[in-house]
């Protein structure tokens, strides 16, 4: 019974931790955190068997796993806050197998309990747990309540896979589930053909930016010989002449993968797309999940782009990607008609500005606005998906004037907008304004990459008070536009909204640099201590935080100059024309005609079909040349073959279907059998040849 | 010992399904639930004994042959019967005898036209006893006869039960019938590379001395370099054609589309899920360990036909308009990835290859099932004229988004090991080999990814989803049988356990490849 020894003795390997975790009260909620991604997981097939026999249709599985991530995450969160975990404590990893073939690089499950992992759970669970709750009201009666349940589940669980990982590995399952995830709620109604292919550009696009996480986890893993975060940061510390040599290479292909989940230019396009998803799924994607795991891994890795050598390199790539996505993206949201296609703009320029923090090496800053962000957009989705499903349209021109029939929906999407926009004191201001500062400070010595990307967040701070102005202004104000009464959301909807709004107000209170530095004590416990020592955040800059203000004051002045005014219709309130950008912003920059017209159809059109008639064609016109050549020379080799050539056999077979046997004797008089005793006797003259002449 | 593990287990294994056939053409062609009762008893004994084998297996010292024995068969030429299993042979033995079985299971209602169930099962029998014994025959010569022996029944399966619409190809002055091109067009093309597999085996034996067809003396033989220099490269060369036409390696894969296109469902699934290995197991059974010298030499250029295959089989995917086309294609892919894990050289390209085989086994074979039994229901393949089957079918419709998302190489499902592995194998070959070929190679293996992706994201868009056609609206379409559902859970179930713990096909053959390359190539 060797293989049930076999996996015996792989039972007790798992079991064995391979290292150990404080004791106490935290050192059993340390051990058991793997729950955590685990728990949504085993509810996700939950759902999916036994959910449409549940009361509410397996939606009560799937909010219990968030509720369950959501409170685990804050007491984890708490207990970290009461005292920081100590670096030693934090990872947790079980052996799950072995790679064959690679010596010490093993195939793990581990799970990280640090304050960037914790920060990630509180964050998916809490924004999770409203969203799901949410979600229950807007999905109510759709065809496919529950299984849009059990893929929403395992969306957020591939993200706590991913966020929970202790090596490459995991974090590489974690992320394709989420991508998968991400394909099947996209295209939640795939009755329609447009819905299906935003999923599809969502999944390849992301696929594409996929091959560099590959390429680098594989360097990495090789290089280093581990796959874990641990030794590959280890590795970096200790100036390992072999990773120096590709560490540039590594960084630059991990952070391409990161650009395609965070959505960076030019991989940015599927997330406008991405709309065609249920309201709850985009508020889920733009806050929690998915597009924070390319932020969260410039985080994750964040000790190796501060390495000396090629992290410079790197992080002037990074600084300059995210600079630029986060201005032109914030002018696309300018022009949308479509109110989540705004939401979705705006979402692409805030990824810009923590993907510009992170290259700018500002750790806390970039993390900080992560976490702000993830709950005033996810509360501006929720209330545009509340106004969406009280007018049945997504289009702003279908609005205006909701504030009274809607004020709920009105008071929280006002008080997201402004968070969004950065306005004293609520979230968005003090994580956008810590983002300018270390800009600013540029501690890492960018020079003028660093200076250019100041300049462009200090404008994008106008962009994103104008747009949201203007946003707020077409759907709540004037009269409305649209057909039939609109009408305030159910309570189920718009508690989540209130809920989301509160935390949009107050999150940014854990870090007010002098008064509460909360947050940076929850990263401070690290997987791995970075090499600048003490983490890096920058005390309040009175200049920057003034301008940055002053930026968004500006901007919402600009567009309560614009757009206050009603006119019969939408269109006509948009009267900013200026006549090269306007078209140029239509397009979306021609990114997406470029990508259709210069790569998608070309390959799938042409390309494909001049390979498949190479194929077709060429190749087997080949074969059958060298068919028809055979059958020439049998004629007079076997010259009593002649009668019984490929006509006959074809006749012979085709009458004979059906009669095995008679097809049997007509085949063995036929060509095969010819051909095979014409290249066996072929074979055994060359085989001779070989014995005199080799 | 007993008697079971002294070569008993695995002759049982092989030899079943032949008695099974002579059985069953005992039995009156009328009586056919006995005929089927018969094929399938047998069939389930072979893989009964197949699973015995793999729990007596010792998966300790899965580098040994293990369960053979050695007789006395052919004196005249020295030919011996010598079988035997190791860790790299025993996963695809076990796969090869439940392919069988699920077949058998599917056809029950499901006879391909013109009917004769008796026939179509003697065939099938015939072809298990084939592809078992070419994985545990250790003598070239029983290799050659059993590797052989699958040849003429898939001839007939094609011929006989296959697709009999009209087409000309090129070079052809008249029309033809698929299936009968496609058989010859299978028949010839394998028989080409046979006869070549076959000079090579007998150049083999007369350089060995004393002259043997033995497989680990060879091996040994060649070790000691006694099949160095430019001989040593021609035998290559010619076992090489052999092998690379059944994988099929561009360009000699031509007879695949055709001959899975035309096959009756069973035999496309036989032909993808264990026909096309015969071939990648040959090289590393064969090729590898006989000529490890020539194998150096020859690495490169498997390396490039490999990724060749993907990028051409992954663009040639995306031009089909015939579903089962499409994924007889994309086989062409898969087994690229499969030749640059064994290009490689080394344990973690060719442990990626065998993890490669037995997943494209289960989940290519599952796509055949469902491509089949769409085909039975609407009665075409043309993908434009198929649409919203979610919607017609939801269960035959979720097990194809399910498997269509393994193919692809989602993590945590089966086809994701051998992809990802064969390229984490590429960056670092064997020493020797050129790192800047084979990790550009990596590259475009990684990129060819997203292409795969996009064909069958696109095909599953087209096939699956949207809304139902209004020719297809009224029709009378019933979802997946009793039959079907029994022939495909098994396969969705390796499909998931092989993905989360791969540990089922690498605890075999772990071992079995280190030792491969350790003796063939020192590393």
């Amino acid at each position: 019974m060797q293989a049930l020894n076999t996996v015996l003795a792989y039972a007790e390997e798992a079991a064995h931790h391979l290292e150990t975790d404080p004791g106490g009260f935290v050192g059993v909620m340390v051990d058991w955190a793997w729950l955590i991604p685990v728990v949504p997981l085993v509810l996700m097939f939950a759902i999916v068997f036994f959910g449409k026999r549940l009361p509410l249709k397996g939606w009560e599985l799937a909010e219990g796993s968030m509720a369950f991530v959501a409170i685990y995450g804050v007491a984890l969160l708490i207990a970290n806050w009461i005292e920081p975990f100590t670096v030693e404590h934090h990872v947790e990893i079980a052996r799950i197998g072995v790679l064959p073939g690679l010596g010490d690089l093993v195939i793990e499950w581990g799970w990280v309990v640090d304050g960037l992992s914790i920060m990630m759970y509180t964050v998916v669970g809490v924004v999770g747990f409203f969203v799901f709750t949410y979600a229950k009201g807007y999905m109510e009666g759709d065809v496919r309540f529950t299984f849009f349940f059990a893929s929403f589940t395992l969306f957020a669980g591939g993200m706590l896979v991913l966020v929970s990982s202790a090596n490459m590995m995991q974090l590489i399952v974690g992320w394709e589930l989420v991508g998968v995830a991400s394909y099947l709620l996209i295209g939640h109604w795939w009755e329609d053909h447009a819905n299906n292919a935003a999923a599809i550009k969502a999944f390849i696009t992301n696929k594409i930016a996929d091959v560099g996480l590959f390429v680098g986890v594989i360097i990495a893993g090789i290089t280093v010989g581990s796959f874990r975060f641990t030794d590959v940061l280890d590795a970096v510390e200790a100036g390992d002449s072999a990773l120096a040599r590709v560490g540039f290479w590594v960084g630059l292909a991990m952070f391409v993968g990161a650009m395609g989940k965070s959505a960076q230019m030019p991989f940015h396009v599927w997330l406008p797309d991405a709309m065609a998803g249920p309201t709850p799924v985009s508020s889920l994607m733009h806050a929690a999940t998915m597009v924070t795991a390319g932020v969260y891994l410039l985080g994750r890795m964040f000790p190796f782009y501060q390495a000396e050598g090629f992290g410079d390199d790197v992080k002037l790539w990074i600084i300059l990607i995210g600079g630029f996505t986060l201005f032109f993206t914030g002018l696309l949201a300018l022009v949308q008609d479509d109110i989540k296609k705004v939401l979705a703009y705006s979402t692409l320029s805030q990824l810009g500005y923590m993907t510009a923090a992170m290259g700018a090496g500002a750790y806390t800053a970039g993390l900080f606005h992560l976490f702000t962000h993830a709950f005033f957009k996810g509360l501006l989705f929720l209330a545009a998906g509340s106004v969406i499903h009280g007018v049945h349209s997504n289009n702003m021109s279908d609005m205006g004037g909701l504030r009274k029939s809607m004020p709920t929906t009105y008071w929280t999407f006002l008080i997201g907008s402004l968070a969004l926009a950065g306005v004293f004191p609520l979230a968005g201001f003090w994580s956008k304004d810590e983002i300018l500062a270390s800009v600013k400070a540029d501690a890492f010595g960018l020079g003028s990459a660093a200076d250019l990307v100041l300049v462009l967040a200090i404008l994008g701070a106008f962009v994103t008070a104008f747009y949201m102005a203007r946003t707020v202004y077409l759907t709540f104000f004037g009269e409305y536009k649209g057909e039939g009464h609109p009408h305030e959301s159910p309570r189920v909807m718009t508690y989540p909204l209130i809920g989301l709004a509160v935390l949009s107000a107050v999150a940014g209170w854990v870090l007010i640099p002098g008064v509460s530095e909360g947050f940076t004590h929850w990263l401070e416990a690290r997987l791995h201590n970075p090499l600048d020592g003490p983490l890096h955040f920058e005390s309040i800059d009175w200049a920057v935080a003034g301008i940055g203000t002053l930026m968004a004051l500006l901007g919402i002045a600009a567009g309560t100059r614009l757009w206050y005014r009603d006119a019969p219709t939408q269109l006509e309130r948009d009267r900013f024309r200026i006549p090269v950008l306007y078209p140029l912003l239509e397009h979306k920059y021609y990114f997406d005609d470029v990508y259709m017209n210069g790569i998608v159809k070309p390959t799938a059109g042409p390309i494909a079909r001049a390979t498949n008639w190479s194929n077709n064609v060429i190749i087997d016109g080949v074969v059958n040349f060298f068919g028809a050549t055979a059958r020439f020379l049998s004629r007079y080799v076997y010259g009593w073959a002649d009668q019984r050539g490929i006509d006959l056999a074809i006749n012979a077979a085709a009458a004979a279907a059906g009669e095995t046997g008679s097809v049997v004797r007509r085949v063995q008089t036929g060509k095969v059998q010819q051909y095979a005793g014409a290249l066996f006797v072929g074979a055994i003259l060359l085989v001779i040849g070989f014995l005199i002449f080799g | 010992m007993s008697w079971f593990e002294t070569g008993w287990g695995l002759s049982l294994t092989v030899f079943l399904p032949l008695v099974g056939a002579f059985v069953v053409m005992a039995i009156p062609k009328a009586r056919e639930r006995l005929v089927k009762s018969t094929a399938l008893a047998f069939a389930l004994a072979s893989f009964g004994t197949s699973v015995a084998v793999t729990v007596l297996f010792d998966f300790g010292g899965a580098e040994k042959f293990q369960m053979g024995t050695d007789l006395t068969w052919i004196p005249a030429i020295g030919s011996r019967f010598h079988v035997g299993i190791d860790g790299i042979s025993l996963p695809l033995l076990v796969l090869s005898t439940l392919i069988t079985v699920l077949s058998i299971v599917y056809s029950w209602n499901h006879w391909p036209e013109p009917h004769n169930p008796k026939a179509f099962l003697v065939l099938i029998l015939l072809l298990a006893t084939g592809m078992a014994g070419t994985f545990v025959a250790l003598d070239l010569i029983l290799f050659f006869i059993f590797f052989e022996l699958v040849l003429l029944p898939m001839y007939f399966m094609i011929g006989i039960w296959g697709d009999r619409t009209m087409i000309r190809p090129p070079g052809f002055k008249r029309e033809v019938e698929t299936r009968l091109y496609a058989a010859i067009k299978f028949f010839l093309f394998t028989l080409f590379g046979s006869a070549f597999m076959l000079l090579g085996f007998l150049a083999l034996y007369f350089k060995a001395d004393p002259h043997t067809f033995d497989m680990i003396a060879l091996a040994e033989a060649g070790r000691a370099g006694v099949f160095a220099g430019a001989f040593g490269g021609w035998v290559f060369a010619a076992l090489f054609l052999g092998f690379a036409v059944k994988v099929p390696m561009w360009p000699l894969h031509t007879w695949l589309p055709d001959a899975h296109t035309a096959a009756p469902t069973v035999g496309s699934v036989l032909l993808a899920a264990i026909l096309l290995k015969l071939g990648s197991y040959g090289f590393i059974r064969i090729s590898l360990p006989i000529l490890p010298e020539q194998a150096q030499d020859w690495a490169p250029v498997i390396a490039i036909l490999a990724v060749v295959a993907i990028i051409y089989g992954s663009l040639a995917c995306l031009a089909q308009t015939d579903m089962k086309r499409l994924i007889a294609f994309s086989s062409v892919g898969h087994m690229g990835f499969v030749m640059l894990g064994i290009a490689t050289l080394t344990d973690i390209g060719i442990n990626a290859a065998v993890i490669g085989m037995v997943a494209h086994g289960v989940i290519t074979g599952l796509l055949f099932f469902l491509a089949g039994s769409m085909q039975h229901r609407y009665h075409t393949r043309e993908i434009a004229r198929l649409g919203g089957n979610q919607k017609l079918l939801p269960i035959l419709g979720g097990i194809l988004a399910f498997t269509v998302m393994a193919s692809l190489g989602l993590p945590g499902l089966a086809g994701f090991w051998g992809e990802f592995m064969a390229l984490l194998g590429s960056f670092n070959p064997l020493e020797g080999l050129s790192l800047g070929l084979f990790r550009t190679a990596m590259v475009i293996g990684a990129i060819g990814t997203v292409l795969t992706a996009g064909y069958l994201l696109w095909m599953l868009q087209r096939v699956n989803l949207g809304e139902p056609p209004d020719e297809w609206t009224g029709k009378d379409l019933h979802d997946a049988d009793g039959f079907e559902l029994a022939a495909w859970s098994p396969l969705v179930l390796a499909i998931l356990a092989i993905g989360v713990f791969p540990r089922i096909v690498f605890g075999a053959t772990d071992d079995a490849v280190v030792n491969l390359v350790k003796s063939a190539f020192g590393g």
